[in-house]
């Protein structure tokens, strides 16, 4: 089980850089995000490396935000890898709201973080399959 | 060109005449209220004051004022100074739970609203060889049932059209090549702007005048509308606590609205202290019926704050004239002509599980009004998909139009994000320059 920070952003200018500047602040360190937009507002989503600090600091700043359980999992960085654990889950018929993926420096490994309809059921069949899962506790070590 | 009047002894009766008249009139309003209406002869104890004392317009001011409130507290029947059988006709207002006001017609009473509804279209050049095009509601809304009604007793070929499905108008319009065009103003800016869209010049609109009132708009908007359209734009101006439209109406002239003040006796007050004003102060607005059998109101509070004035008019008319409203003494809005409580905004948001954090903005785009409710998210129903955050927006939307009868467009927005003035959120940001 991998936690996602989520944050309410409102459309207007220097949103992000304030966020962003919180957390540098605080030696937050980003592994991953996407943003998710309208026309009146965004949804940030990060996996961060310390899910308590930002949590508390950002909070403090006034900022609304949420702890959403998503999936992560380590993929091959080669073509062909993403589709082949998007496979799984439909094969399980496990509907996704929005996915987004990362990678790092020192290994030759990518991950996806996928926000699905169930949890449970994702992690089962992915794990079935052969896939591995990360935790919280990987990102904070990344 | 020859002066045209539905009623001509009355529309133009010598002020003195016509003064003598108001005060026959009031001093018998007074006594069928009086020995009617419980709700008033209270009020009329309470303040000592019997219909003794009322011996001609100049007693008006010892009489008790009534507000909208009252009108609230003594909902559906406590005004009523008829037995229901003698009545034939409720209209009520667009509001809402809680501040919704019915008002009852005997035929009498729909009689003479039409009559005021018919002055006023033949003060806009309307005859029995027009066309006349009601676009306003029909319903419990007073637009369409009062100029429907005043149509009729020209004796103009009426279109009941009733609000909306511009292409049907449109059509209409041209196959029957109506005259008179009676809506609110910015449905008539829309018309015209779908004619002109479709490449329609003025003068291949066969339209001559408009009757456009039920909300506030500009000499700006009627200038527009009148080059658009190629006609002339009178405004109308009632309320459905004192009958709907047509208490007040334009002529020619177009510089203020005649009162019917055979039937509606018109006062200036200070809306703080209640004192009468003297004529061409600007103050609240106060009716008080003179003739009406069903739901008589003496002394009624409109909220609206305008101006009188008496002095002599070029199309021969002796009644008073009021300005077009030039704003409101309590915080209601008038959008897209339905009349709009903040209070309402905030019942919704109470009881969907918000708190009331939230800010009004209207504008007006294109003649149009936009109506726009930013509402602060509740962080327990924050999540972290667009649909679900968009879903309680649509959610709020809906809930709102099923209480005001119109939609706005609801934004979530950060907690504690609306602008707070000296610890007060501001409430209402209304950018519409409505009033000169």
């Amino acid at each position: 089980m991998l936690k996602q920070l989520t944050v309410f952003v409102e459309n207007r200018q220097g949103a992000l850089v304030d966020i962003t500047d919180i957390l540098a602040k605080n030696g937050v360190n980003i592994r991953a995000l996407s943003i998710a937009d309208t026309k009146d507002f965004g949804i940030l989503r990060l996996i961060v490396n310390d899910n308590e600090v930002a949590q508390k600091t950002l909070s403090e700043a006034g900022y609304l935000l949420k702890m959403t359980d998503v999936v992560g999992v380590k993929i091959g960085d080669a073509p062909g890898k993403l589709s082949g654990a998007l496979a799984v889950l439909d094969k399980n018929s496990i509907n996704m709201e929005y996915l987004y993926a990362f990678m790092t420096r020192t290994e030759k490994h990518a991950y996806v973080v996928l926000r699905v309809e169930d949890n449970a059921a994702a992690e089962a069949a992915l794990e079935a399959a052969g896939y591995h899962l990360i935790t919280d506790d990987d990102v904070a070590h990344l | 060109m020859a002066k045209n009047y539905y009623q001509k002894e009355i529309e133009t009766m010598p002020v003195e005449e016509l003064k003598k008249l108001q005060s026959e009139k009031l001093v018998k309003q007074v006594r069928h209220v009086y020995e009617n209406v419980p709700y008033y002869r209270d009020l009329m104890d309470k303040k000592g004051v019997t219909p003794d004392d009322i011996k001609g317009i100049e007693d008006l001011h010892k009489l008790p004022f009534l507000t909208k409130s009252d009108l609230r507290d003594a909902y559906p029947y406590g005004l009523l100074a008829k037995p229901l059988k003698d009545c034939v006709r409720i209209q009520s207002t667009s509001g809402t739970t809680g501040r919704r006001v019915v008002a009852f017609y005997t035929q009498h009473d729909i009689d003479l609203w039409e009559d005021c509804c018919a002055r006023a279209i033949v003060a806009a050049g309307g005859t029995n060889e027009d066309v006349c095009q009601v676009a306003y509601g029909y319903g419990l809304f007073t637009g369409g049932p009062g100029l429907n009604g005043g149509s009729h007793k020209v004796g103009c070929l009426t279109l009941p059209m009733s609000s909306g499905n511009t292409e049907r108008q449109i059509q209409f319009m041209t196959d029957l090549q109506a005259t008179i065009l009676c809506c609110t103003p910015s449905y008539a800016a829309y018309v015209g702007e779908s004619l002109k869209e479709q490449g329609c010049t003025p003068d291949q609109i066969p339209l001559k005048a408009g009757i456009f009132g039920a909300e506030p708009w500009t000499e700006e908007m009627r200038r527009g509308i009148e080059k658009t359209l190629g006609i002339k734009a009178y405004d109308i101006y009632g309320l459905t606590e004192t009958s709907g439209p047509g208490v007040a109406f334009e002529c020619e002239e177009q510089t203020g609205m005649h009162i019917n003040e055979d039937h509606f006796l018109a006062e200036i007050i200070d809306p703080d202290t209640g004192e009468v004003l003297p004529e061409g102060s600007k103050g609240e607005l106060v009716f008080t019926s003179l003739d009406k059998e069903a739901f008589p109101l003496l002394r009624y509070r409109t909220r609206d704050i305008c101006v009188l004035s008496r002095k002599p008019c070029s199309c021969g008319r002796t009644h008073i004239k009021m300005s077009k409203p030039m704003g409101r003494s309590d915080d209601m809005l008038i959008i897209r002509g339905v009349n709009v409580f903040p209070s309402q905004i905030e019942a919704v948001l109470l009881k969907e599980g918000y708190e009331p954090n939230y800010q009004i903005v209207v504008d007006r785009k294109n003649n149009s009004d936009t109506f726009d409710v930013m509402v602060e998210m509740n962080p327990e129903m924050f999540t972290d998909t667009v649909s679900g955050v968009s879903a309680q927006e649509k959610k709020l939307a809906e809930a709102m139009k099923t209480m005001l009868g119109i939609n706005p467009a609801v934004h979530l927005v950060a907690p504690k994000s609306i602008t707070r003035s000296e610890g007060k959120a501001v409430r209402v940001v209304d950018k519409r320059k409505l009033h000169d």
